[in-house]
């Protein structure tokens, strides 16, 4: 490590922050507009390089220090954790840019302003990963959720667009001002703001219960971006109004943020707590997944159920949180290592929902579930890709999805005999049965139901897709069935991750 | 070529490279579709008759054939396959029975058409079915355990019953087909679910964390899990496989989805899938679970009892002939369940030839139903009638499944029931005596209830006069594709009938091993 500055650990944030410039230079040149798209997906390629020197600096000869790397005075820390989701930010945006490379061509939206937004954001979820104090994870929320409230209302014209950003604009702000009001009391009390200092001065002696509040509001803060229950309401809104692509980035890159927060925050600073946020995130949880699943069940049109769904998947995230405070050692890791690894074949499987449902959209021109009846007679590809994003996240195996439940129930059942462990076993059992009767209800509209009378199947299907789209959907659908088959590949990276829960 | 496992994975893989390959042939290629679907589910047949030949019959207790590699690192999970005497029927069944359901594809296509996902779908199912049967380790036994609802519930949704039906409680109008395949998924899926959680717990209950299935009864087998746990443990496992069999009280799915599905569906349904439930008791809740085990062997006696009883008296009631085999097959699985309750040698060797005999007659039943309601375009026992004039080889092939299912002596269907019930007279000391006893005196009322519906079907589809509505219609009776599939399984329920040895040899020394490993007896 160089005395000043470690420019190799700050290589992925510094590549991509010269990306974010890049491509509002590129915008202004006068070359086609999808150069900045362009830009955008070659900066994001590039800032994973860096991640992968880091993560191997052992076995390359220029790279000295192994292990991690603590910047600014313990504030900025670059570790496996960190790495592991740096990638999972960066290469879930990789797949957001493609999903809306045609989508912003398609009308007359502003393109590189558009790209330059959506990269801001991932930069703040990538610097998220890496704090490690109170301040600079706020700013890195902040900047995930600053550029997303612009994106949400991408579509000046559509009222519902306007709607969208604004319900998210204020819920965020609240949210903001509800997690800055926790960490100054938080602050106040430990006189601490790095989690390691927070961490220790919590150790074994008493704390005001001003602390458990300060504690309690934090984990509000991120529960609303989350969208976990009750702080949810601007999901289902916000998702359906805003343009499909942010949506897709909204319900992957900027949740996973929240729960990146959520999670260096509860397994470091609040180590000491865990019989604080344990139990508090047990009620969140079952009251998201089984909240999130009952709606689910009612929605007729595929973006809300999408967005109930990704609320109810929040829930399953936060289970394995609730059982932290039961369990110790080797089972705390394996908590952790569930909500990572949950997020990583989440990022795919609901990215590549959302790149279907575009590409539904692109054929029969809404979103509503009714529209979408017998596509399986004029779009079999499509269909099938239906099947396999909707039955993975509705964690049917061999798809992806079954191992990110399976995990999460491991992590659950690690807390037996407690009661409260088998019964939120049980509770996300159930769920998991509900879940998938709303994903086999698309499954079954597309597949099972004959084509709506008033559109002739003849004028469907024609287009082709996009050729951004197609290669998303390629990504997303191949990594959805070969992590199904082999989970081994991502669940790695899970593993990487697991003594963040113990190894201070 | 058995080396290492190498042949028991093409068992089970051979197929899906198949469903892909299928995929990949252009739609118009019908032919070349069906062709390359036989390829690989007779390839995989072949396969597991050498494996029968590879098999060491002297050490039919030991598993075989087998290999043990890491799979998923991260949770422990490992590819660990093999078979003993008691998987080794299972899979030549399941190999056999796909092979005979493509062969009656090949002219019977239900609507809509479309041979190339239809294949598709039966060769995923027979990975999955194959897989199950030869898993050892929980988290591979649990994901070949769901890959078959997903084919299915395809195979109901899409070429399923078309009917309009009304959801009981919901007042919901819809087809039978999507009744019944939803229906079918969550009751499968919700028993599924607890059985995962099961699973999970006996990984964490273990002295050394593993999911293998040989070393948990190992541990299970030195009382590891003889603790309050073990019973919540057990009842999460009894979830899971009771749906699947499925026992009374859980069987409502069936008749709907046996009804419901496309003859093909049907058969492989009641042929394969439900046998999946009875060998996940056999698999792993009677070896690793064997002191829970005794403690619900007489409650699982007596559901399985009220399961034949209930059958049998739903049978009489009803009109629809293939809803009337589907109702049936709940009875004969009661009897599957008697035996296993019974945790004797004797009671599980009935049990697994009890499977296989079910799997042969029952499959062969949906094939001359799903035949003739093909023909007369009518399921209604009423409307059917003198059917053995009209068609003589159907109506005699009829008969003769009819008594093979009643299980009259010489044919499968006999020695899963006698035995069961003999086993039931005489279960495993300290099990309680009077209950068994009873169990056996209302599970040969049973049989002769069982006789009785049969009967009464022949008696109403098979003899009397033709009606008036088909006077003057040509019927072509049996055709050489239905031959075809149906000769073997004709062959077969004699061969099991008169030398039923064919089963026991394999399954004989491997049943023995696990009751003495187990309960000591």
């Amino acid at each position: 490590m160089s005395a000043l500055f470690d420019y190799h650990a700050l290589a992925p944030e510094l590549i991509l922050a010269f990306t974010v410039m890049a491509v509002l230079a590129v915008d202004l040149m006068p070359v086609p507009k999808y150069y900045a798209a362009v830009t955008g997906l070659v900066g994001l390629f590039a800032s994973i390089i860096p991640l992968l020197t880091l993560a191997l600096c052992s076995e390359l000869s220029f790279c000295s220090d192994n292990g991690a790397r603590l910047l600014f005075g313990d504030s900025y820390v670059v570790d496996t954790f960190s790495l592991v989701l740096k990638g999972l930010f960066l290469v879930s945006a990789f797949i957001s840019l493609l999903l809306a490379v045609g989508y912003v061509e398609s009308d007359r939206y502003y393109q590189g302003e558009y790209y330059f937004l959506l990269l801001a954001s991932v930069f703040g979820a990538v610097v998220m990963a890496s704090s490690r104090d109170l301040i600079s994870i706020f700013v890195g929320l902040e900047l995930v959720s600053g550029p997303a409230f612009l994106l949400a209302g991408w579509r000046k014209g559509d009222a519902r667009s306007n709607e969208a950003a604004l319900k998210f604009f204020i819920v965020g702000v609240l949210s903001a001002a509800i997690l800055l009001f926790g960490m100054s009391l938080i602050y106040g009390v430990t006189g601490e703001l790095t989690f390691s200092g927070i961490r220790a001065a919590t150790v074994g002696g008493e704390l005001p219960a001003v602390f458990t509040l300060g504690v309690l509001f934090v984990l509000m803060g991120f529960a609303f971006k989350v969208s976990a229950v009750p702080f949810h309401f601007w999901t289902p809104d916000t998702y359906e109004g805003a343009p499909t692509p942010v949506t897709a980035y909204l319900s992957v890159g900027s949740k996973a943020a929240g729960f990146v927060g959520l999670l260096v925050i509860c397994y470091s600073a609040f180590a000491n707590m865990r019989d604080i946020w344990g139990p508090a995130l047990w009620i969140i949880a079952v009251a998201s997944m089984t909240l999130g699943n009952l709606i689910a069940v009612r929605q007729t049109n595929v973006i809300r159920l999408l967005g109930y769904s990704s609320i109810a998947q929040g829930g399953f995230m936060l289970a394995p949180f609730a059982v932290a405070s039961m369990v110790e050692g080797v089972e705390l890791e394996g908590a952790l290592f569930a909500t990572v690894t949950y997020l990583l074949f989440y990022a795919f499987m609901n990215l590549g929902a959302f790149g279907v449902v575009m590409a539904g959209m692109s054929k029969v021109k809404s979103a509503e579930l009714s529209s979408w009846s017998g596509m399986a007679q004029y779009a079999p590809g499509l269909s099938m890709l239906v099947v396999i994003f909707f039955f993975a996240l509705a964690g049917v195996p061999p798809l992806a999805g079954w191992f990110a439940k399976l995990v999460m129930f491991q992590a659950i059942i690690s807390g037996a005999p407690n009661v409260w462990a088998v019964l939120l076993g049980v509770i996300a059992a159930v769920n998991a049965v509900v879940a998938f009767f709303y994903y086999a209800k698309v499954v079954k509209t597309v597949w099972m139901d004959s084509v709506p009378v008033e559109i002739p199947a003849a004028e469907l299907g024609g287009s082709g897709l996009n050729p951004a789209l197609a290669l998303a959907l390629g990504i997303t659908a191949i990594a959805t069935i070969v992590t199904g088959l082999f989970p081994g590949v991502l669940s790695f990276f899970g593993e990487a991750t697991r003594t963040f829960a113990s190894g201070f | 070529m058995f080396d290492s496992g190498w042949g028991l994975s093409l068992i089970v893989f051979l197929p899906l490279v198949g469903a892909g390959v299928v995929l990949a042939i252009p739609k118009a290629q019908e032919e070349t579709q069906k062709m390359t679907a036989l390829l690989f589910a007779g390839a995989a047949f072949v396969l597991s008759v050498l494996a029968v030949f590879a098999f060491d019959f002297g050490g039919a207790a030991e598993l075989q054939l087998g290999t043990d590699r890491s799979w998923i690192a991260a949770i422990n999970a490992n590819y660990h396959i093999g078979v003993d005497g008691i998987s080794l029927p299972m899979l030549v069944l399941s190999t056999f029975v796909t092979v005979l359901a493509i062969v009656y594809s090949w002219d019977h296509w239900p609507d809509p058409h479309n041979p190339k996902a239809f294949l598709a779908l039966i060769l995923i199912l027979a990975t999955g079915m194959n897989g199950t049967f030869v898993a050892l380790d929980l988290i591979l036994f649990f994901v070949f355990f769901e890959v078959v609802l997903l084919p299915m519930y395809f195979m109901i949704g899409i070429w399923g019953d078309r009917a309009e039906v009304v959801v009981p409680v919901l007042k919901l109008k819809t087809e039978m087909r999507l009744y019944a395949s939803i229906k079918f998924f969550l009751f499968t899926l919700f028993g599924s679910a607890f059985m995962l959680l099961g699973f999970l717990a006996l990984y964490f209950n273990a002295p050394e964390r593993t999911f293998d299935i040989v070393q948990l009864s190992e541990y299970g087998q030195a009382g590891a899990f003889a603790t309050a746990a073990g019973g919540w443990i057990f009842a999460g496992l009894f979830l899971g496989f009771a749906v699947k069999v499925p026992m009374f009280p859980f069987h409502t799915w069936l008749p709907d989805a046996h009804t419901a599905a496309p003859t093909v569906g049907s058969v492989l349904l009641a042929a394969i899938l439900l046998k999946l439930g009875t060998y996940g008791f056999i698999r792993i809740s009677l070896p690793i679970l064997p002191d829970q085990a005794q403690d619900w062997a007489p409650i699982i006696a007596i559901l399985a009892v009220i399961g034949i009883i209930y059958a049998s008296l739903a049978c009489l009631a009803q009109t629809d002939m293939k809803r009337l085999i589907a109702f049936s097959s709940v009875g004969h699985m009661g009897f599957v369940m008697l035996g296993i309750a019974t945790l004797t040698d004797i009671g599980i060797n009935a049990a697994v030839i009890g499977m296989v005999a079910h799997g042969l007659i029952t499959g062969l039943l949906f094939f001359l139903a799903g035949s003739m309601s093909h023909r007369y375009h009518t399921r209604e026992m009423a409307r059917l009638g003198g059917n053995q004039k009209l068609m003589p080889i159907m109506g005699g092939l009829l008969g003769f499944t009819a008594m093979a299912s009643l299980g009259l002596p010489g044919l499968a269907g006999f020695w899963g029931e006698f035995m069961a019930l003999l086993a039931s007279f005489n279960p495993l000391d300290g099990l309680p005596l009077g209950v068994f006893r009873t169990a056996m005196v209302v599970g040969a009322i049973g049989t002769v209830l069982t006789a009785g519906y049969l009967l009464w079907m022949l008696q109403k589809v098979n003899f009397g006069e033709p009606k008036e509505e088909w006077a003057g219609k040509e019927f072509h009776d049996v055709d050489a594709y239905e031959m075809a599939a149906w000769a073997p399984l004709v062959v077969a329920i004699i061969a099991m009938g008169v030398f039923p040895k064919i089963v026991f040899g394999a399954t004989n020394d491997a049943v023995v091993n696990l009751v003495q490993q187990a309960f000591g007896g």
